[in-house]
């Protein structure tokens, strides 16, 4: 009996190595394993086997079947996997054909540069807020400490829709707004559209956008104004990137400054990017006049704050490397598209 | 501001930097130096040589040949200057030297031209003799340099010396940004003053003293101040005998270095001093002045004035004026009068020195229409002492260059003077402003070097009347700072209460806004807030309309740009044509910007301004493409709610058929539809455009970014297919308000699968198919439950005079 098994096993395993067809194989079951199968009839010969030796024979039939019933499926998979090479072989396409895009719009450089000036600042838990772009005299000079007769109000070239109404010049007057509130600590910064009466070219437009920043609390210091600004110019323009603080002179901040930065092109070592100097100019700032604090309800004795203002056009065109500013009201597309 | 090194270190005698030194350490306490540039530059080799013999070029008519002695040797030169005759003296560039410049005075080379030993027609010449234009300037700044020809030194130098230096060009001249508060520094001695702060030097101010003649200024003239509220102080002086000349090289070399063209004596004195001091002066011929009297007053409404720049001025009584006895001899601080113009003539000379309230002097000036240097002085508000101050020192300078003798005395009108001001000092609030921990002492050195005076018993600071900046202590910390160094300062956070960054909810919808448009395939542009009125024609709005009711901007740039925008599409439609003009396809766009409508005109308080999101588009896609646009924006900010689109919106710029205001909730949040094709004529756009535009204030009350999961169905859908034959009068959304509104609880979603007119429909009906699905949360649904349904809905259409078709 173990004989036949193994002899009916070793040919079964034959005939699968032969196959090389998948209804083959089917054949081969039906043959071994089927109804009529060889196997089968050895089963079926049971009967004639003694009692006691009948776990045993049963047991070497089983082996026997699972065995062939292995080889059976493993043939299949290897006819199957080779059938799908075969098939896929042929599905081969050529990867180099044009994509199928959705065509995604592209954000305005403006907009791009504007987010990353948010991004930054709200990370450090400045809040975004927005004033009028059509303002009071009041706001928008006065109580920055410019009053009327004040050369800075003329430098400004405003342009004025009545007396007292304006299209604002800065947009520090949010400034003002912000510390009406009389909810104090600020920290705020403000993006927003800005008017001056500049003709239109490669340079100037007369609406352009600014970024104003306020913090105002206990204890600021001119040391807090340069380290968050440090950290900003950092961030924007990465981390080797310096910093530079120059006097210099606004009627709503004392002391005041400008900040260049290391020129982001050479590093500082002097390109015609950067005029040969390395550093580039790219905001004004200084510690919150204390006129400008008393004006607005704050007392300077008690509070102290910093603020600054940077051009979001100036940024985007130095970063982007955009060389005429008018390219960025005319929305042609080919120059979107590369945002 | 531009000034000569060497002006700066004749009252800052122990300077010693490099010109990049000066310029980084300058700008780094406040004086901000734009740029500098070395006046000998690509000056090499150029000394100062005398032609001893001069002979005919034997081959050349219009060349010489010219031994030169040149200190060391005797060249050869050729030359082809017509001027040179022997025994001058001129400047030599030798064999392998550089000159600035070509002889044509045209621009100079960045590097330069090398000068090499040659042959001029066979001739060797050893060097070249140089023109003023050769050595990189003009016979503006060196008018006694001779026009087409080689520079002749009138003057004693030795032959063999640095030419360059004989001519005052080893120098480097200085361009100073000053910021507007520092009028004091719009001068030589207020730079110098800076510096020696700067670099810790001396500062020496120049000795002034003036030797008079005996004679009194009473006697010459008397000065009479009627509106003393413009004009703090006017101090006048009197010069007789006056010589005019050429003024020394020195002085001509300082104002050539400062940009400023030598004239004469008298003329190169009051522009000295007015470099120098920071202070205009003016000098009128005396013997023009009626009455030997000055009278400062206002000029009358409607007069007449003609400057001596030779223009008629029209002026107001706003206008302060200076006039004698009997009319008007200038406008004081802008412009002096045709009629008491300094001529060649002049023997005695009135000078003048005062001060102008500022603010009139600024709206005079633009009211007149002309800015002087001197107004532009004037109009920042000089201090009242520097004004006699600069008077004595011209006087000097007249006696001592022998220009003419000095009248002892000044005639002088002053208001009373300020009392000087005064500040506390308080260090501790000085460290803790500037987050630093420099010393009392440290503080008081720097005082004393920027002259502000401290009394130890009172603490007060005093502050010389030239620093009309400094009026508060936050002023003194700024001194404090610049001078102890802004980059000396530590760099910290600041400390204190934590605040939450955030973005506002309006700027969150605004965002959502961007990311939409953008999926859709719209890039964003930005338009201008202002426009021409024109644009309403262009956008056939009627004259009545409401839209036309903008807000005028009272000096604008020019029509194109007067008036406040009321609608966005303008800037749309105009960036599309652009894109349309210049060939691009396919062209999709958005805005985010505002416009502004007034309450009432002309405006007495601020008018609203409104976010329109407006998208505009041509090319592939249609009026239900910006319909999706709008709806994936409005589910993408919580607006889960059906919108309506009501036809016939009543927009005159859009296609009659082709509109639709968009309505939520019962509210107009905004308008779509095909650009009506007279309107994109107008913008020259000959192919179909949509826009869609949305009024954020209106849209933003229903967005909520606030979700809530409701559960995966459990239960089974079930759907029914219906296809009518529908009036053509008869819109989707009658349809679909029907099946909405009859499909009760388990109406889950319904959907248009086809829309037909043509043959097999009969005249005037359309065919539409829908398949509407519905499924309940709690059960399956049962076949009865589906019937009753179903049998609203139809009854429904049928009201509307739609046929089921079989």
């Amino acid at each position: 009996m173990k004989e036949k098994l193994a002899q009916i096993k070793a040919e079964a395993l034959k005939q699968i190595e032969a196959s090389g067809q998948l209804d083959k194989l089917n054949e081969i079951r039906v043959n071994y394993l089927g109804k009529k199968g060889q196997l089968t009839a050895v089963l079926k010969g049971m009967k004639d086997v003694a009692p006691e030796d009948r776990p045993k024979v049963g047991q070497m039939v089983n082996e026997t079947r699972e065995e062939i019933e292995k080889m059976l499926e493993a043939s299949r998979k290897k006819m199957e996997r080779a059938l799908r090479e075969a098939k896929m072989k042929a599905e081969v396409i050529d990867v180099t054909l044009p994509a199928k895009k959705n065509h995604v719009g592209h954000r305005h450089p403006n907009t791009i540069a504007l987010e990353e000036v948010e991004r930054i600042f709200v990370g450090m838990g400045y809040e975004v807020v927005e004033g009028p772009e059509i303002e009071k005299d009041y706001y928008n000079f006065e109580a920055l400490n410019i009053p009327d007769g004040h050369p800075a109000k003329d430098e400004q070239d405003t342009f004025y829709i009545t007396g007292d109404i304006l299209l604002r010049t800065q947009t520090s007057s949010t400034q003002v707004h912000e510390m009406e509130k009389g909810k104090l600590p600020i920290r705020m910064i403000a993006p927003g559209r800005v008017f001056r009466s500049d003709e239109v070219d490669a340079t100037h437009s007369p609406s352009f956008h600014q970024i104003e920043g306020l913090v105002i609390d206990r204890k600021i210091t001119f040391a807090d104004l340069k380290g968050t600004l440090a950290e900003f110019a950092r961030e924007l323009f990465g981390d080797k990137t310096k910093v530079k603080f120059r006097p210099h002179h606004f009627p709503f901040t004392e002391p005041s400054a400008e900040m260049d930065v290391s020129c982001f092109k050479c590093g500082g070592s002097g390109c015609r990017f950067c005029k040969g100097s390395g550093w580039i100019e790219i905001l004004g700032c200084g510690m919150v006049h204390p006129h400008v604090l008393e004006m607005s309800g704050i007392n300077p004795e008690e509070y102290t704050g910093f603020a600054f203002g940077v051009g979001l056009e100036r940024i985007a065109l130095l970063k982007y490397e955009i060389d005429d500013m008018r390219l960025l009201y005319e929305n042609d597309i080919r120059f979107l598209r590369q945002f | 501001m531009n000034t000569a090194l060497s002006w700066i270190k004749a009252y800052v005698p122990e300077l010693g930097c490099t010109d990049q030194e000066y310029c980084d350490a300058m700008t780094l306490s406040g004086t901000k130096v734009e740029g500098y540039e070395r006046l000998d530059k690509n000056l090499e080799k150029i000394v100062v040589g005398q032609i001893e013999k001069i002979e005919k070029h034997p081959d050349a008519d219009k060349l010489i040949v010219c031994q030169v002695n040149v200190g060391t040797e005797a060249l050869q030169i050729v030359t082809g200057a017509p001027n040179v005759k022997e025994g001058d003296k001129v400047p030599v560039v030798l064999d392998g030297g550089k000159v600035a410049g070509g002889h044509d005075g045209g621009p100079l080379p960045e590097d330069g031209i090398a000068i090499k030993a040659g042959k001029l027609r066979g001739v060797p010449s050893y060097g070249m003799m140089c023109s003023i234009e050769e050595l990189g300037t003009t016979r503006e700044m060196y008018p006694e340099a001779p026009e087409n020809g080689i520079y002749i030194f009138n003057e004693d130098v030795q032959v063999g010396s640095d030419a360059v230096d004989a001519l005052g060009l080893r120098d480097t001249v200085f361009e100073y940004e000053i910021t507007s508060n520092r009028v004091d520094c719009y001068s030589v001695l207020g730079i110098a003053r800076e510096a020696a702060a700067t670099f810790r030097k001396p500062f020496r101010m120049p000795e002034v003293t003036v030797k008079e003649n005996g004679e009194k200024v009473e006697d010459y003239i008397s000065v009479e101040v009627q509106d003393g509220d413009l004009c703090p102080r006017y101090t006048a002086r009197v010069c007789t005998n006056i010589k005019i000349a050429p003024s020394p090289k020195w002085m001509q070399r300082r104002l050539a270095a400062s940009g400023i063209r030598p004239i004469n004596n008298l003329v190169d004195i009051t522009n000295y001093v007015m470099e120098e001091y920071g202070q205009p002066m003016h000098a009128y011929d005396l013997d023009q002045i009626a009455g030997h009297k000055i009278i400062v007053r206002r000029a009358k409404d409607g007069d007449e004035f003609q400057t001596l720049d030779g223009q008629m001025r029209k002026l107001d009584s706003e206008v302060l004026m200076i006039c004698d006895a009997e009319k008007e001899i200038g406008i004081a601080g802008i412009m002096g009068g045709e009629n008491s113009k300094i001529t060649d003539d002049v023997t005695t000379v009135l000078f003048e020195a005062a001060t102008f309230n500022g603010t009139n002097i600024r709206k005079s000036a633009k009211r007149i229409g002309l800015r002087t240097d001197a107004s532009g002085k004037f109009e920042k508000g000089l201090d009242p002492r520097n004004a006699e101050a600069a008077i004595n020192r011209a006087c000097q300078l007249i006696q001592e260059l022998g220009c003419g003798e000095v009248v002892g005395g000044m005639a002088d009108a002053c208001q009373p003077m300020k009392e000087p001001v005064r500040i506390k000092f308080e260090p501790e609030k000085i460290n803790d402003l500037l987050g630093t921990d420099i010393s009392k002492e440290e503080m008081l050195s720097i005082f004393e070097m920027i002259e502000l005076k401290y009394e130890e018993e009172t603490q007060m600071l005093e502050i010389p009347s030239f620093r009309q900046d400094l009026l508060g202590a936050a002023d003194i910390a700024e001194e404090v700072a610049r001078f102890y160094g802004y980059d000396k300062i530590p760099v910290s956070l600041p400390t204190g209460e934590a605040t939450t960054g955030k973005l506002s909810f309006k700027l969150r919808v605004e965002q959502k806004a961007r990311d939409i448009a953008e999926y859709c395939g719209f890039s964003q542009g930005m338009c201008y807030s202002f426009e021409s009125p024109k644009v309403f024609d262009k956008l056939l709005i009627p004259q009545e309309d409401v839209l036309r009711r903008a807000i005028a901007i009272a000096n604008p740039l020019g029509e194109d740009f007067s008036i406040m925008r009321t609608i966005s599409l303008n800037g749309m439609l105009t960036s599309l044509s652009t894109n349309y003009n210049r060939r691009n396809k396919e062209v999709r766009l958005y805005e985010l910007g505002n416009i502004y409508i007034p309450e009432e005109l002309p405006l007495t308080k601020l008018p609203d301004e409104r976010m329109q999101f407006t998208l505009g588009m041509y090319g592939e896609g249609d009026f239900y493409t910006m319909k999706g646009v709008v709806e994936e924006f409005f589910d993408a900010i919580g607006m889960k709610k059906k919108a309506a689109y009501q036809p016939e919106a009543g927009k005159p710029f859009l296609h009659p058929g082709r509109q639709a205001d968009i309505v939520y909730e019962g509210k107009k949040v905004g308008y779509l539809g095909e650009v009506h094709p007279e309107v994109c004529d107008n913008y020259g756009i000959g192919t179909k455009v949509y826009v869609a535009v949305l009024d954020m204030p209106e849209v933003i009350p229903f967005a909520t970014f606030d979700r809530k999961y409701e559960g995966i169905a459990k239960y089974p859908a079930v759907s029914r297919d219906i296809s009518m034959v529908v009036p053509k009068n008869i819109l989707a959304g009658q349809i679909e308000a029907i099946i909405a509104q009859r499909g009760g609880k388990i109406l889950e979603s319904y959907w248009l699968f086809d829309i037909y007119e043509g043959e097999q429909i009969k005249e005037g009906f359309k065919s539409m198919a829908y398949s509407i699905t519905f499924r309940a949360k709690d059960r399956t649904l049962e076949e009865n439950d589906i019937t009753a349904v179903m049998k609203k809905i139809l009854n429904g259409l049928e009201g509307l005079g739609i046929e089921l078709r079989q």
